[in-house]
């Protein structure tokens, strides 16, 4: 939930190909939780999951890049069009042998 | 002589100030920096185009916040500045690191690690539920992206920033559910001796919880956590604890924020080849350093949070001593002054980190209560019921081994978040004292890097 | 001084084989006692890739690795344990630039089926169709469906605990410092000062077996290596077989396997640095570059998953990559079976099995003859 800094220029993301709106200098991950109520499922429980500790260190907010590429949400700036996805992309790995 | 290799990893207080007293020596040191601008967690900075000022973002720490941004600044053009770089093993006196300009190898003589800390966390059931932080990861929610993590937060767990995020939640205008603080008034009082030892530091504490008072914030210590409530997909709706008195406390809230202090980030001077010691009063395994900042291992240096939980203000002047002690050691001449006004800093620093550590006690007996589905590896979802399964199987009575056998602390975090409680929950198992359970071992890389930053094959 | 404890078997070296060993000379009703160093399967046999991997092997090793094989495909009964034993093939594969290992995979796969080892030749469509996340310099693969992979840091362990269940007495943390025959039974000191007796030792110490043969007077040409492995995040399951690459060149020589919870697991490319008297590995950063720049080559998609952990062990190598296993060549009633070269994972089983026979019934039908201990002393 934003509580100031307001008055910054919108831009738009697309995760899962719709758009969210955010705001420039924004961290994906406050981009994509402010549209949505977590940024990924838990590989094991399936759980949404949406970030712990904000500095690069639990490594619980790595989602991807619509071409398959690994980023860290919380270290990582919001770009105005940039696509992403809360789950790995079919291009990225082969999803079956 | 040639001019030494001088790097420094990290650019929180510690790392700003090393650098600046090479560049003052004539040295140009390497300052590689993970994040996208010196500052380090404490003194984050937030990002262009955010208009909050210093006391907005940093409240009573604004004069020095502003003022290691400012010696960084000034430092421009004589420090060669790698943010954005993850520096992900040491190895033979080189830095291996990957960055905007991919993969690099840095040969060094003399390192100054200044890796800061995360943290320090005792799950709770239902910690994996989204809406869950750390309180560290609340306050850069909020200094860094004008966010909160909720609209109606709980604060839970004890320490420091368990009243100072409070506080500065309540004063951005989010709601603050309630803080409930997992320490007694009494250990408080006990450590009062202490904590006189930096009497701003203890003003500034008690400010907060008169703001928080102000607020109208429920506050409530001697609390023992029981769930934080929530489901798959919705994440967190509410905590539950009992009180001192025993009683069931449960608070609706669409997040939580938990700690317990913080801890060090000693990968880097595990994989640089450093000794250990364990302490007692932290009931933590930490780099082992002489009283100006020499490691065990010859030619690397500690500073900051990243070898002891010390502070910031600390932390400037472990950097500034530690920088001074490089150059002694290869024959630069140094004021002695500057090097004993530094290590008095740190030493009232060390009393006051004790007070600290008596006043807001980690729970490490709670790992006893916890219940068996809680999850304890977020990463690897293994819970606690399967640590003690495998304890009871295996006989696993050591930290490697019981992660080798039940996967604990085998994630994409190495640990950091589980691995203390882990090692508690051990210890409560096998009937050892905790020393006794080791740590994990770091392995590189230190944070999850792309096989394909390695680059191609030329073919 | 307490009298020293006494049974009819001392092994030395709680690895895979010493585990295995233990386990099956309990089963033929020898008393054992299994002396481990550090802890349980923590070095090489803890550490490996976890390859059980029959192809590959020289051919008149194939009968030890068969009778391995039947082992792990009853392990879980056997050790009430679930070691990860997952039978999903294993496949080797050479690339364009080196065509004429395809040819030699034929031949190999050919001359292996007179050993019971199905291999089914792929290239072209065929291979793509059935395994597209091979890269385009993948020119031909050698697969053998009933092979597999195995969780390597739960199975000495568990063999060990197996064994521990049937009665044998495991003493981790416990080095041996002397070792002395005196009459008809070995003596043998540990650090601690614990003494063990026995009319048989059994030495499967890894890299750390020279030294004791050494003490009965048969030097070895034993040298230690350390691979190079890695693990990635976890991702869907896709990849069944564990695949690795056919090459006479160390840098290229690389190997990938998926596990059920969707990790990567993948080693090879340069050997690290290794010191067996401190228990340690420099695990060198250029040496993880180099598996990481290769493995690429192998299945491209990896490059976009990243890596969480690095780590190594350390392996006994002899002159000729196979190991020293049987008895001594001279003192009676002693026995080896260390010097895997990095191989040793698949054969373990059959290697603890194959010994406890021997010393049980002083036969085999294994051919021991290319393991024999003398082979590098004959002029």
């Amino acid at each position: 939930m934003r509580v100031a800094e307001a008055g910054r220029s919108p831009i738009t993301l697309f995760v899962d190909g719709i758009p969210a709106a955010a705001l420039a200098g924004d961290t994906l991950m406050t981009a994509m939780l402010i549209a949505n109520r977590s940024l990924r499922r838990s590989e094991f429980g399936g759980e949404a999951r949406a970030g712990f500790c904000l500095m690069g260190a639990c490594q619980d907010c790595w989602i991807w890049t619509e071409e398959g590429d690994r980023v860290r949400a919380c270290s990582t700036p919001a770009v105005d069009g940039a696509r992403l996805s809360t789950r790995q992309p079919a291009t990225a790995w082969p999803t079956r042998s | 002589m040639a001019d030494p290799v001088v790097a420094i990893i990290g650019a929180g207080p510690a790392g700003v100030r090393a650098a600046a007293a090479l560049v003052a020596a004539g040295v140009r040191p390497v300052v590689i920096d993970e994040a996208m601008r010196a500052g380090g967690q404490i003194y984050r900075r937030q990002p262009d185009g955010f208009t909050r000022s210093y006391t907005d973002l940093y409240g009573s720490e604004a004069d020095r916040a502003k003022a290691v941004h400012d010696c960084f600044d000034a430092l421009h053009g004589h420090v060669d500045y790698r943010p954005q770089t993850l520096a992900w093993n040491i190895s033979d006196r080189r830095i291996f690191t990957a960055g905007p300009d991919g993969q690099q190898v840095l040969p060094f003589d003399a390192l100054l690690l200044c890796t800061g800390a995360t943290d320090r966390l005792m799950p709770v059931s239902g910690w994996h539920w989204a809406g869950c932080y750390s309180l560290g990861g609340a306050q850069i929610a909020l200094k860094a992206q004008a966010c909160a993590i909720g609209r109606r937060t709980v604060f839970m767990g004890s320490g420091p920033l368990l009243y100072l995020v409070a506080a500065q939640y309540a004063k951005a205008g989010a709601e603050v559910a309630a803080v409930l603080d997992t320490s007694s008034m009494s250990a408080s009082v006990a450590a009062l001796p202490r904590l006189l030892a930096q009497p701003a530091t203890l003003r500034v504490g008690v400010g907060l919880l008169r703001d928080l008072r102000r607020a109208g914030v429920p506050i409530h210590r001697g609390i023992t956590p029981v769930e934080i409530h929530g489901d798959a997909d919705r994440g967190v709706s509410g905590v539950t604890v009992r009180t001192s008195r025993g009683d069931a406390l449960t608070i609706d809230c669409d997040a939580a924020a938990m700690g317990h202090h913080l801890r060090p980030e000693t990968q880097l001077a595990e994989l640089a080849g450093c000794d250990f010691a364990f302490d007692a009063m932290v009931r933590q395994w930490l780099p082992v350093r002489d009283a100006d900042g020499r490691s065990s291992q010859p030619g690397v240096y500690l500073a900051g949070d990243g070898a002891r939980i010390l502070g910031a203000v600390a932390a400037e002047a472990a950097g500034e001593l530690a920088a001074l002690t490089i150059l002694a050691d290869r024959g630069y001449r140094v004021s002695d002054t500057a090097r004993q006004d530094a290590r008095q800093a740190v030493a009232r620093a060390r009393r006051f980190a004790e007070g600290l550590a008596r006043a807001y006690p980690w729970p490490h007996e709670q790992t006893s209560a916890l219940g068996d589905a809680t999850i304890l590896c977020r990463c690897e979802a293994i819970t606690v019921g399967d640590l003690r399964r495998t304890i009871a199987e295996t006989g696993a009575e050591e930290a490697n081994r019981a992660k080798a056998f039940s996967r604990i602390g085998m994630g994409r975090c190495q640990g950091r978040y589980c691995g203390l409680a882990a090692a508690e929950l051990i210890a409560g198992a096998v009937g050892t004292p905790v020393e006794a359970v080791g740590r994990l071992r770091a392995a590189a890389p230190v944070k999850p890097i792309a096989i394909g930053s390695a680059g191609r094959c030329d073919r | 001084m307490t009298a020293p404890a006494s049974s009819d078997v001392i092994i030395v070296g709680g690895g895979i084989m010493g585990s295995s060993a233990a386990f099956f000379l309990r089963r033929r009703g020898l008393s054992v006692t299994l002396l481990e160093s550090d802890l349980i399967g923590r070095q090489a046999s803890g550490t490996n890739f976890g390859n059980v991997r029959r192809q590959g092997r020289p051919l008149y090793q194939l009968a030890l690795a068969n009778r391995a094989i039947a082992i792990w495909r009853e392990a879980e009964a056997l050790l009430d344990c679930d070691v990860e034993y997952r039978q999903f093939g294993h496949m080797r594969v050479c690339y364009r630039t080196r065509p004429e290992l395809a040819a030699t995979m034929e031949q190999y796969a050919a001359d292996a089926r007179q050993s019971d080892l199905d291999l089914e030749m792929l290239s072209g469509n065929m291979l793509r169709t059935r395994f597209p996340f091979l890269g385009e310099e993948v020119l031909a693969a050698s697969y053998s469906p009933l092979c597999g992979h195995a969780n390597p840091r739960l199975v000495s362990p568990a063999f060990a605990r197996a064994a521990q269940r049937l009665g044998a007495m495991v003493h981790e943390r416990c080095a041996v410092t002397e070792t002395a025959k005196m009459g008809d039974d070995f003596v043998v000191a540990a650090a601690d000062g614990r003494q063990f007796r026995a009319p048989v030792l059994l030495i499967t110490a890894g890299a750390w077996g020279d030294r004791f043969a050494a003490a009965f007077g048969e030097p070895l040409p034993l040298t230690s290596r350390a691979p190079n492995m890695c693990v990635t995040e976890p991702l869907p399951y896709a990849l069944r077989p564990s695949v690795g690459v056919v090459t006479p060149d160390t840098e290229e020589s690389v190997y990938i396997r998926q596990v059920e919870r969707g990790n990567l697991v993948m080693g090879g490319s340069f050997y690290n640095p290794s010191y067996p008297d401190r228990y340690r590995v420099d695990v060198r950063p250029e040496n993880s570059l180099s598996l990481w720049r290769q493995i690429q080559r192998l299945i491209p998609a990896v490059g976009r998953v990243s890596v969480i952990r690095t780590w190594s062990g350390i392996e006994g190598y002899l002159p000729d990559s196979a190991p020293v296993m049987g008895p001594s060549m001279t003192t009676s009633g002693l026995y080896y079976a260390f010097g895997f070269a990095g191989a040793g994972f698949q054969l373990g089983p059959g290697v603890g099995d194959t010994m406890a026979e021997l010393i049980a019934t002083g036969r085999t039908d294994i051919d021991l003859a290319p393991y024999r201990a003398d082979r590098f002393s004959a002029g």
